[in-house]
């Protein structure tokens, strides 16, 4: 080969290397959510469909808490992620710090179609749990608990009880328990809500601090009361356990799709947005797992069953007996302050 | 000299001595110089009452590790060797399983309808469920588990290096045997019960999905903490102190030790 010859070869090698990643970046997104069997269902119900019909190619990757991952990316400049599914609060606090790309819901029609309470200018719902209150059927045969006062009256309702060791939904409960609306809760009254907490404090067993723990505590019959993922109730009701939940007071509560600043595929992941809060790929999400699809058009998509939609968390009857949880108020100052004074509450 | 050891120097600087560095600079340097970190971990009084709890478990979890190691060390000291080897393994080979599930054993062994409650209520010994879990007792009893190889490995390897000619000279001069083993045997064993108890309490003090998982979310201890400031400040400056301040403690301790015995008896075999 002469000296030209090995030069034309490198250029053309040069040339296909920089076509191959130009057309990769175009067709290609990374997408971060939370793993196990939750990643499972969104991967048949949502991602494949949404990528057959973009064309693009989803990279997946998981994570239990994304927001470490995500300071720590944006922090070094270069991300390698380009959406996360996370808590809603999550895509607040990083939109306000600079780590989350404000999005232009010009290009997201599905998600303009939303409520407005659904999304923010950094995020748009995704799907949608509920903290409710949960209890087993062998404690309580006939009268069973049916609002937060019923969790705090212990003379009532003689039994162990267990919370979530977190603010959230935790002082939304314990004012619903003092008499506060679903619908008046925000700005929540802190102090009346740790109040309350204090109340309820020396009956409660267990603070738990992961959702498996919780099933495990109602399941073992360790508890026979306590604040549950309504997902994770059915799930151990499904295994068998004596146990159910009510939807009444629930807080609902949602993670959100949002784009890392600077992500390295910008323009399709922002159609990737808009494609995943599509109502139908929505409503295939509770076809597989026992959470509400956040794009509640999907309701009217008529692929959710009368029977399961009965089910879901965000279906509009069961929402409207729950409080739905503001993102807003928590990532507020007012909020932190509430979250930094859970610490000292639980260990006094 | 220096070229034969600069190897091992460079992987103690990469591995041991960068990271700690940067962690220690992650604690006082957040847009600028702060001391905010340690301000909090001095002044709220939800860090000292942390620090106090694991400090009263580690030291509550030495005592009875101590107190059940050093019979199990005892006596796989003065059986014949076979016999020595299956107690060793007995102790060790739990050691070998993950700590997660023997948290969980413990779970299932303690909890209300657990293993020993059940029995006890067929027993008719007691007439409800005792709380034996979700409290300070389970982590304190399932910690114990785990740390338990950690005392009496050196227990016994210091027990060992004991020879039995002066047990035999304390008897031929006619004590009891109760006398030699106080007079002879305990003084020469002191070494590997505080070689153990360093081990269990400083390996205590960091211990983490246990007291999570038993603990009942009241047990809060100083790892749980440092969790819990990267997700309450979303930095992990706040995180990073918390664990500096655990670090000069156990340091600290090493050094009162070491004021007492040789560090080289302590962790060393001589």
């Amino acid at each position: 080969m002469t000296m030209k010859q090995k030069f034309g070869l490198g250029c053309a090698l040069l040339g296909a290397i920089g076509l191959t990643s130009a057309a990769d970046a175009a067709e290609q997104i990374t997408f971060v959510s939370q793993g196990g069997a939750y990643q499972q269902a969104q991967t048949v119900a949502i991602l494949d469909p949404s990528a057959k019909k973009l064309g693009i190619t989803i990279n997946q990757d998981s994570i239990p808490d994304a927001w470490p991952a995500i300071k720590t990316q944006v922090g070094s400049g270069k991300p390698i992620w380009d959406v996360v599914d996370t808590p809603t609060g999550n895509c607040l606090r990083g939109g306000e710090q600079g780590l989350i790309e404000k999005l232009d819901f010009s290009k997201i029609p599905n998600g303009a179609a939303m409520p407005e309470a659904y999304r923010s200018p950094y995020s748009v719902s995704y799907e949608f749990y509920s903290s409710v209150l949960a209890y087993s059927q062998k404690a309580f045969p006939k009268d069973a608990p049916n609002s937060w006062a019923d969790f705090w009256d212990v003379k009532k309702f003689p039994g162990r009880r267990a919370l979530r060791n977190h603010p959230f939904a935790t002082l939304e409960a314990a004012l619903m328990a003092d008499g506060v609306a679903p619908d008046k809760l925000y700005p929540l009254d802190v102090d009346r809500a740790f109040k309350k907490l204090e109340e309820i404090k020396p009956h409660i067993t267990v603070w738990w601090t992961s959702g498996a723990q919780s099933a495990q505590l109602l399941n073992d019959g360790e508890v026979d009361m306590e604040m549950a993922w309504n997902g994770r109730v059915s799930a151990v009701a499904k295994e068998g356990a004596k146990v159910t939940f009510t939807y009444n007071q629930g807080i609902l509560q949602s993670t959100s799709l949002c784009i890392l600043k600077g992500a390295p595929n910008l323009e399709t992941a922002v159609k990737f947005l808009n494609a995943a809060v599509d109502p139908v790929h929505q409503a295939n999400l509770p076809l597989h797992i026992d959470y509400g699809p956040g794009n509640p058009k999907a309701f009217e998509t008529g692929v959710i069953k009368a029977e399961r939609a009965a089910q879901l968390p965000s279906e509009p009857a069961n929402a409207a007996k729950q409080a739905l949880m503001s993102y807003a108020w928590w990532s507020s100052s007012a909020g932190e302050a509430a979250e930094k004074r859970w610490a000292s509450f639980m260990q006094k | 000299m220096l070229a034969l050891v600069s190897p091992a120097l460079l992987v103690i600087l990469a591995l041991i001595v960068l990271p700690v560095g940067w962690l220690a600079w992650q604690s006082i340097y957040h847009d600028g110089f702060t001391l905010e970190n340690y301000r909090r971990v001095f002044t709220e009084d939800v860090y000292w009452r942390s620090f106090a709890l694991t400090f009263e478990i580690s030291l509550a979890v030495t005592a009875i590790a101590l107190l059940l190691g050093y019979p199990v060390a005892y006596l796989a000291n003065s059986v014949p060797k076979g016999w020595s080897i299956l107690i060793l393994s007995l102790v060790v080979l739990p050691f070998w399983t993950s700590v997660l599930v023997r948290a969980y054993a413990w779970l299932a062994l303690l909890q209300r309808s657990g293993v020993i409650n059940q029995f006890l209520r067929y027993l008719d010994v007691i007439s409800e469920p005792l709380a034996l879990v979700h409290n300070t007792f389970g982590t304190v009893v399932a910690t114990v588990h785990i740390l338990l190889p950690f005392m009496v490995l050196p227990l016994y390897a210091t027990m060992q290096k004991i020879p039995n000619d002066l047990m035999q000279a304390g008897a031929s001069l006619g004590a009891s045997p109760s006398l030699t083993f106080m007079r002879v045997f305990l003084p020469l064993s002191l070494p590997g019960v505080l070689a153990g108890c360093t081990m269990v309490f400083v390996l205590c003090l960091g211990f983490y999905i246990t007291p999570e998982l038993l603990g009942g979310g009241r047990t809060v201890m100083v790892s749980m903490l440092v969790s819990r400031n990267v997700e309450l400040y979303n930095q992990f400056g706040a995180a990073s102190a918390v664990a500096v301040v655990l670090l000069i403690s156990v340091v600290a301790i090493f050094f009162i030790v070491s004021r007492f015995v040789s560090l080289d008896r302590v962790l060393g075999q001589k």
